[in-house]
């Protein structure tokens, strides 16, 4: 099934995925009058990284080399399964939304091995936030495309997203739709750690959920966390991009296109987001992620109906 | 049928040489003649499902009321396998095990229960009449409870092996109920010739759900579990955690066979037993501080999605829907395979780390992998794959099931007439949540004992147990990625013991469902092994970045702190207070908190403890009123014997009015 449409998404996924993060930068960069970094500077970064030496905490095992090699593999693997704005993806079986939800627990459940491998009490409290919070986004992201695969009758994520369209949207299942967007920009924010669950620029170790969680991480390992946290922002918002702005058409060029055009706005949209508010207190985090579920369920009920 | 009943008997003088002495030589010997038997059942069981012929036999008519009858069919043979492969893992892990100071005294009995324990477990699954049935049940019960009892010195103990011997009585006694009535239509007590029609069916579901329940641990008859696993030696915690307590998914299945239609509701009922124990087990998994603890309300969580599993392949039978039907029950088998491989696996490497740490909480231990390297590798691997992560064989499992619960609700072939938002919201739902929080506990389990720095001083000198120990440990290991690697054949496999369950779909539509239910699992294979070449490939990048530079080693990042001690490690007690103080309501912890106080603060203390809810909340009220009222009985019985000749004669009078006519 290996189909040129999909090498040629994943090609621009692997190579695209850190601009992403410069979309978002320089967005927060324009909001505060400041200039905001080059747009390369994700790649600067990450060969600065990839050519450093590592070192090590004494503490450590082989558990912590495991975590960045498992969460950057899982990243480029649950590429695989993506589609780009209505164009099947390379891989696509009934079902592979659980896969790739359960993909993603994988990588979490190694950062978080990786966070306990250093004895640090500061990972070790960014590692209980980081789970916790994802347990609970959990259900709201399988629920939510579940919904979809209710709305389209499709059951893999190629399906879904080809058969979501102006039409659904315009149709009287739009406001299940919207409801669905909204719970996937919530996990979308959580997952990739951004306010108002996580500031990914905070600098004290006591208020970090991620961040702290690799702290102790360096050179190539850090690289590839790095690279794997940019290619998870851009499987989470090429997911939540088809949702809202499902141009599919069967020309490639076409859909990969609106799928970048999409992407794009979506940093820009968090990018905003980020300057205009602060993240929430840790105590409200569960009730924000409860809230994606709870969206969920109405659109599943809508739908069900 | 002379392989399976060989291994019985070999597994049965296993016991008998137990008792011959102390030596090491008759604990070598018995567990060689255990494993030797259990390779022969489970080559009979393999024969059964390879060739699908399915044998029974009559050994003796009429001895004790009871046609001494087994049989083997698929589904039998599904549960001997792995009853053989943990119960054999564990007896070789009992060589070393056994063989230390602290069991010496009690290992004969320990021996031979096991071994009893053992072959009633494989005649629990073969049996085809009702009273055999019920010895070996009762055998099961007894020999498990006298294990249970091991250290009877200790208070804990008696108190855990009495509340398992009463939930063990409570659930046989609906047990003979539920066969006295299947029984009732034929006048006979063979499974051949029970029938449905014969009883209430509505009665005879009940009754299989209490008296199995009771035995499988579905909430809310599940409180003996949290006290009987950790009680017993590790070994006997491995074989009752693993196959044990799924001889009581065995007799509902084996009851739901007897059924060729069944009502929704029965569906619906096992799907909220299942969640309800799945979250209830989970929650309050990750709220314990003891290992063991911790595993046996874990069993608790995968019997309720095994449970939750049957519940979805019934409602596909009652709304005639092959394909869910035949994912739901193959989801719930698998997963009844696998969670008898990684939960021995867990209890054994559980029993590894006492004997050599001393110790089993959690907030005690830490940094063990680099003493004990291979149980803890072990302990990973079986980690990832109970929290139901890809691609472990949890996540097979688990993907059946979810993949059942979506062909039910998505598109043209979705079931017609199923309330629909119910199924998503509860089962989906649930099973996603289930997942998530599988997570919290076993990077917990796995994180708090096995990384970081080592947070007592007994668990500092702990060092590898020896070959015999961890070697069982690595057979169960590899089985567990054999089960995921051979991820696409299992609806194969075990389609016949769907079949012997029920029929799932019309006859003749077989070949295409299978292949449309197996499609998912040769994906899913494929896609695994690119995972495995990416980490594989980034591995070897890694290395050749790494290779030309200079690795340095150092301290961990502090913030400047020079003094950093191990007790200042985040605890696994502390990794999961978020979740217990969101549901404190649920776990109702008991908090022990002395703060540092005055102008020279000294200590401080802070202790979180989570008892069972129900135990302490539905079941002691209950036994106390039941222990008070029991005591006013006391005064008919004072020991004078004239009064109790009077109560004979009383009885007799009242028998003859009744019977006078």
């Amino acid at each position: 099934m290996v189909t040129w449409t999909g090498i040629v998404q994943l090609t621009i996924a692997l190579l695209g995925a850190p601009l992403v993060l410069s979309m978002i930068n320089r967005t927060k960069a324009m909001v505060a009058g400041r200039h905001g970094q080059p747009w390369l500077q994700p790649y600067h970064d990450l060969r600065k990284l990839l050519w450093k030496s590592a070192v090590y905490s004494r503490t450590t095992t082989v558990v912590f080399v495991a975590g960045p090699l498992a969460s950057c593999s899982v990243a480029v693997v649950v590429l695989l399964f993506l589609p780009v704005a209505g164009s099947p993806a390379l891989i696509t079986f009934p079902g592979d939304f659980v896969l790739v939800a359960c993909l993603l627990g994988l990588a979490r459940f190694f950062t978080i091995c990786a966070a306990w491998d250093t004895g640090s009490s500061f990972e070790g409290m960014g590692a209980s936030r980081e789970v916790f919070f994802a347990a609970l986004g959990e259900p709201a992201l399988l629920l939510s495309m579940t919904t979809l695969a209710v709305l389209t009758g499709e059951t893999s994520l190629s399906g879904i997203y080809g058969s979501l369209g102006w039409s659904v949207l315009l149709s009287p299942a739009g406001p299940a739709l919207l409801l669905v967007a909204l719970s996937v920009l919530v996990v979308y924010l959580a997952e990739n750690s951004r306010i108002p669950v996580d500031d990914p620029n905070t600098h004290l170790e006591l208020t970090m959920i991620h961040e702290v969680m690799v702290l102790d991480h360096s050179g190539p390992d850090f690289a590839l966390i790095h690279y794997g946290a940019a290619l998870k922002l851009w499987t989470l918002g090429m997911l939540l991009g088809g949702i809202l702005a499902p141009l599919s058409s069967n020309g490639l060029w076409f859909n990969i296109a609106a799928g970048l055009a999409g992407m794009a706005l979506l940093g820009f949209v968090t990018g905003l987001i980020e300057s205009s508010m602060a993240r929430l207190r840790l105590l409200r985090v569960p009730q924000f992620l409860i809230a994606a579920s709870v969206l969920a369920i109405f659109a599943l009920v809508l739908v069900l109906r | 049928m002379w392989l399976f009943g060989t291994g019985v008997g070999l597994l049965v003088s296993g016991g008998g040489v137990g008792l011959l002495g102390r030596r090491r030589l008759v604990l070598i010997l018995s567990s060689l003649l255990a494993m030797a038997g259990c390779l022969l059942a489970s080559i009979s069981a393999i024969q059964v499902l390879v060739t699908g012929q399915s044998w029974e036999e009559r050994l003796a008519a009429g001895i004790l009321w009871a046609d001494w009858s087994v049989g083997m069919d698929a589904l039998s043979a599904v549960f001997v396998v792995p009853i053989s492969i943990v119960v054999a893992a564990a007896s070789w892990f009992s060589i070393g095990y056994l063989d230390g100071a602290h069991y010496l005294a009690r290992r004969a009995k320990i021996v031979c229960w096991f071994h009893l324990l053992a072959a009633s477990m494989l005649l629990v699954v073969t049996a085809r009449n009702g009273l055999f049935f019920l010895m070996a049940w009762e055998g099961m019960s007894l020999a498990s409870f006298f294990l249970v009892l091991t250290e009877h010195e200790r208070v804990a103990v008696r108190l855990a092996s009495w509340i398992y011997l009463i939930a063990m009585h409570l659930g046989a006694a609906s047990l003979w109920v539920l066969f006295l009535l299947l029984g009732r239509g034929t006048g006979s007590l063979d499974f051949a010739q029970f029938s449905a029609a014969s009883a209430p069916a509505g009665v005879v579901f009940v009754l299989a759900l209490v008296g199995f329940g009771t035995k499988a641990g579905i909430v809310p008859f599940h409180v003996w579990l949290p006290e009987a696993h950790p009680a017993g030696p590790s070994h006997v915690s491995a074989v009752m955690s693993g196959v044990m307590i799924k001889t009581g998914i065995y007799g509902l299945l084996r009851i739901l066979s007897f059924f060729d239609e069944v009502p929704a509701w029965w569906g619906w009922t096992l799907i909220s037993i299942g969640v309800v124990s799945a979250l209830f087990g989970i929650v309050f998994a990750l709220a314990q501080s003891d290992l063991k603890r911790l595993l046996a309300y874990c069993s608790v969580e995968n019997v309720g999605i095994i449970v939750l599993a049957i519940g979805v392949g019934l409602l596909g039978v009652s709304h005639r829907h092959a394909v869910m039907a035949l994912l739901g029950f193959t989801g719930a088998l698998l997963h009844v395979i696998n969670h008898a491989l990684y939960k021995s696996l867990l209890f054994l490497a559980a029993g590894s780390v006492q004997m050599r740490a001393g110790t089993l909480d959690m907030n005690r231990l830490g940094g063990l992998l680099r003493q004990m390297p291979i149980t803890g590798a072990a302990f990973l691997l079986a980690s990832c794959a109970i929290a139901g992560l890809p691609p472990l064989n949890g996540f097979v499992s688990e993907l059946a099931i979810f993949l059942g619960i979506l062909s039910g609700l998505v598109g043209g072939e979705a079931a017609t007439g199923l309330a629909r938002i119910p199924l998503a919201i509860v089962a989906l739902g649930g099973l996603a949540l289930v997942g998530g929080l599988a997570s919290i506990c076993f990077s917990k389990a796995f994180g708090g004992i096995f990384l970081g720095t080592t947070r007592s001083a007994e668990a500092e000198c702990a060092r590898e147990v020896s070959w015999v120990m961890y070697s069982p440990t690595v057979v169960l290991a590899v089985l567990c990625v054999a089960v995921s690697v051979a991820a696409p054949v299992w609806p194969a496999v075990l389609n016949g013991a769907v079949r012997s369950v029920m029929a799932v779909e019309e006859p003749g539509a077989s070949a295409e469902v299978l292949t449309q239910v197996t499609a998912p699992f040769t994906a899913l294979s494929v896609s695994m092994l690119i995972l495995l070449l990416t980490f594989v490939g980034l591995a070897w990048l890694r290395r050749r970045l790494l290779s030309s530079r200079g690795v340095e080693r150092s301290v961990t990042w502090d913030c400047g702190y020079a003094q950093s001690v191990p007790r200042a490690q985040y605890t696994p007690d502390s990794f999961v207070q978020p979740v217990v103080t969101l549901l404190r309501l649920l776990l109702r912890p008991t908090v022990t908190l002395r703060l540092p106080g005055g102008l020279f603060p000294t200590g401080a203390e802070y202790r979180s403890r989570v008892g069972d809810l129900l135990q302490q909340h539905l079941y002691r009220p209950v036994f106390l009123a039941l222990a008070w009222s029991a005591a006013g009985l006391r005064r008919l019985n004072q020991g004078r014997i004239q009064l109790y000749v009077l109560y004979i004669a009383l009885t007799i009078l009242t028998l003859l009015i009744w019977k006078m006519d």
